[in-house]
């Protein structure tokens, strides 16, 4: 049922606006893959090209071995969530998931009986049995979304889309669904790719991510990968919070102000360098010959997270420290930090 | 120390709001009573009298009145300009909307203006342009006349300045209602499957129904009452070209008072019986039309 979704060498511009230059993806079929970027960086551009809700200027977006260009909306089969879920106010939920199995051509609709079966089933599905006579007006927030959803799978679609799923619900229903939706992937094994500005939400939901920024796609890897080896300063950047170190890297050694602060680096690009370090990977230290010293000048929570702000000598900004230990330093107290990971690229 | 201050501090402070809130309920009084008196005196006074004078001569006089065969006449023809004048305006008007509030194009402010254009446009002036087009000295004239085709002082010029005239009413409900809900229902028809025509019917149309009969009640209300623009193209040939607001003014012109409010009567009456409708119609389904609104 699911396809393989092979995006080749995509150009879109808007009136003298390049939304995407040159995108290519391969998408497995059954994969779950997250579009994560910051607004205007090309992400629902591109998944409603998928859609075929837009044209591209150049390139393809095939459907396993089909070329999508030589399909119509109905014959490419997609099912698209929208982000405001799109639900049709004038019917209620039994009519709007039934909708797209009316629409068929009459030799290929089913007949009343076994569109009502589907109804419930699918209404089993999101777990909202009973709920078939309401009207969109009269559904909470998180059950619209659980409808579109059902809605979107009833004509069994070949690949699902789904526009900032999660964008216009509260926090604490937000992490249910995003459970859940996993969950219903893992079920129902659909060909998925969702948009999302929130990392967070892709790192845990997307069996790969792709970043995309300013309408390329920086990097597409597992969620490990992206964040671990981030391949450009901005998925670095994108993914989590970071320090920034200017450094110069001499043989295997990082250097920041003449003092070694890192060792054993295999990339051998000699010269001027910035080093990302995130805050759980600098560590408050006794005494170590790779160390940055510096003072601590503020302390905050943040959720489970206690974390210190360090001023450096010779750095103007603050660097962000999470603490590993119960023990927290005084403010004022004079530290060494040592860098346990960090991201290496090329000064600018 | 400070707390002795404290309540001194507050007490006029209440007596300030409450001051307030006295004055605000006496310009709301005021405002009510200045809009009642207004109502009132222009719009339901003069409305009474119509129906006061034509029942003046009791009830034989005025079923006569409005029996008479010009009378008649004049309703038949009333109708039937409305009959024709309404759903074209209404379909254009779907079409001029859709195309406003779907689409992006070059010239759509132009259009938006267009539509506008015969409100901003005297009545009169519509009419001439239809004489000066289509009149047997007009620029088509010749041409129709050697044709044998009767535009002015004939029912089509009718048909095309009530049209003229009442044009912008559905167009102009539909507009923002289709703008605020946007493209993405009809997106989501498409995507699962839906042919063009079917979600224009199912989705596009049942979205904005009560906002598309509401100008087609205006639109009617108007069609039906035009006077200014019909009477220029009609040449108020009695029986024939006469329409229901043409034939009282004549009648009030020959000095028959009482059958000219007896027919005015049935244009107020029509012009009720659409208040009523809209009434009605928030009335029962004003939890849908907010509805069908939100989003």
């Amino acid at each position: 049922m699911s396809v393989a979704v092979t995006i080749e060498a995509i150009e879109k511009r808007f009136e003298n606006f390049p939304a995407l230059r040159g995108v290519s993806l391969d998408i497995q079929p059954g994969e779950l893959v997250a579009l994560l970027g910051p607004s205007g960086s090309g992400k629902t551009t591109l998944l409603r090209l998928i859609a075929g809700l837009e044209e591209a200027d150049r390139g393809r977006v095939l459907f396993g071995e089909t070329d999508t260009r030589d399909l119509s909306l109905r014959e490419r089969r997609i099912g698209f969530v929208f982000q405001q879920y799109a639900l049709f106010k004038t019917m209620n939920v039994a009519d709007n998931i039934a909708f797209g199995l009316r629409s068929r051509p009459r030799d290929a609709r089913p007949d009343a009986a076994e569109i009502r079966k589907r109804v419930k089933d699918l209404l089993e599905l999101v777990q909202l049995p009973g709920l078939d006579k309401r009207y969109p007006s009269q559904l909470s927030g998180g059950q619209r979304q659980r409808v579109a959803l059902a809605r979107a799978l009833a004509i069994e679609p070949r690949v699902l889309l789904l526009d900032e799923p999660f964008g216009a619900l509260d926090a604490k229903v937000r992490k249910d669904l995003r459970a859940w939706l996993r969950e219903l992937h893992g079920r129902t094994g659909h060909t998925t790719v969702f948009v999302t500005h929130d990392q967070e939400e892709a790192l845990e939901l997307a069996d790969r991510v792709a970043i995309l920024n300013d309408g390329r796609i920086e990097q597409v890897g597992s969620a490990d990968d992206v964040y671990d080896h981030p391949a450009t300063p901005f998925v670095c950047e994108f993914l989590g919070e970071v320090n920034k170190l200017p450094v110069k890297v001499v043989g295997s050694q990082a250097f920041f102000d003449n003092r070694p602060v890192l060792g054993g680096l295999t990339q051998n690009q000699g010269g001027a360098a910035a080093l990302y370090v995130r805050p759980q990977h600098l560590r408050i230290v006794d005494e170590t010959p790779l160390a940055l010293p510096g003072t601590v000048e503020h302390l905050r929570r943040n959720g489970p997270l206690r974390r210190a702000e360090v001023a450096i000598d010779g750095l103007k900004k603050r660097l962000d420290v999470d603490l590993a230990s119960q023990v927290a330093p005084a403010i004022g107290e004079r530290v060494k930090l040592r860098i346990t990971h960090g991201n290496l690229f090329a000064a600018a | 120390m400070s707390d002795a201050t404290l309540p001194t501090a507050a007490a006029p402070a209440r007596r300030e709001t409450g001051r307030a809130r006295r004055e605000s309920r006496r310009v709301q009084f005021v405002l009510i009573a200045v809009s009642l008196a207004f109502l009132l005196f222009f719009l339901l006074l003069p409305l009474a009298t119509v129906f006061v004078e034509a029942a003046a001569r009791g009830w034989e006089a005025y079923r006569a009145a409005i029996t008479e065969p010009d009378a008649l006449a004049a309703v038949r023809l009333t109708l039937l300009v409305a009959a024709i004048a309404v759903p074209f305006n209404t379909i254009v008007g779907i079409a001029a909307a859709w195309a406003i509030a779907k689409f992006e194009f070059r010239g759509k402010n132009l259009l938006i203006s267009l539509i506008d254009l015969p409100f901003s446009v005297s009545p009169v002036i519509a009419g001439l342009v239809f004489v000066l087009l289509f009149g047997a000295q007009g620029y088509f004239g010749s041409w129709l006349q050697a044709h044998g085709v009767k535009i002015v002082f004939a029912l089509p010029g009718l048909i095309l300045a009530t049209v003229f005239v009442t044009f912008p009413f559905v167009a102009r409900e539909l507009i923002p209602h289709m703008q605020s809900l946007g493209s993405a229902d009809e997106e989501a028809a498409l995507t699962l499957g839906a042919s063009p025509w079917r979600t224009f019917l199912t989705v596009t149309l049942p979205n904005v129904k009560w906002s598309l009969f509401y100008g087609i009640l205006l639109c009617n209300a108007r069609a039906m009452g035009e006077f200014g623009a019909v009477a220029v193209v009609s040449g108020k040939i009695r029986g024939e070209t006469n329409t229901m607001p043409l034939h009282v003014e004549i009648l009030y012109n020959e000095y028959m008072g009482p059958a000219a409010f007896a027919v005015a009567s049935l244009l107020a009456g029509l012009a009720l019986v659409t208040l009523v409708l809209k009434t009605l119609l928030e009335w029962h389904y004003g939890d849908a039309i907010a509805a069908s609104r939100r989003h």
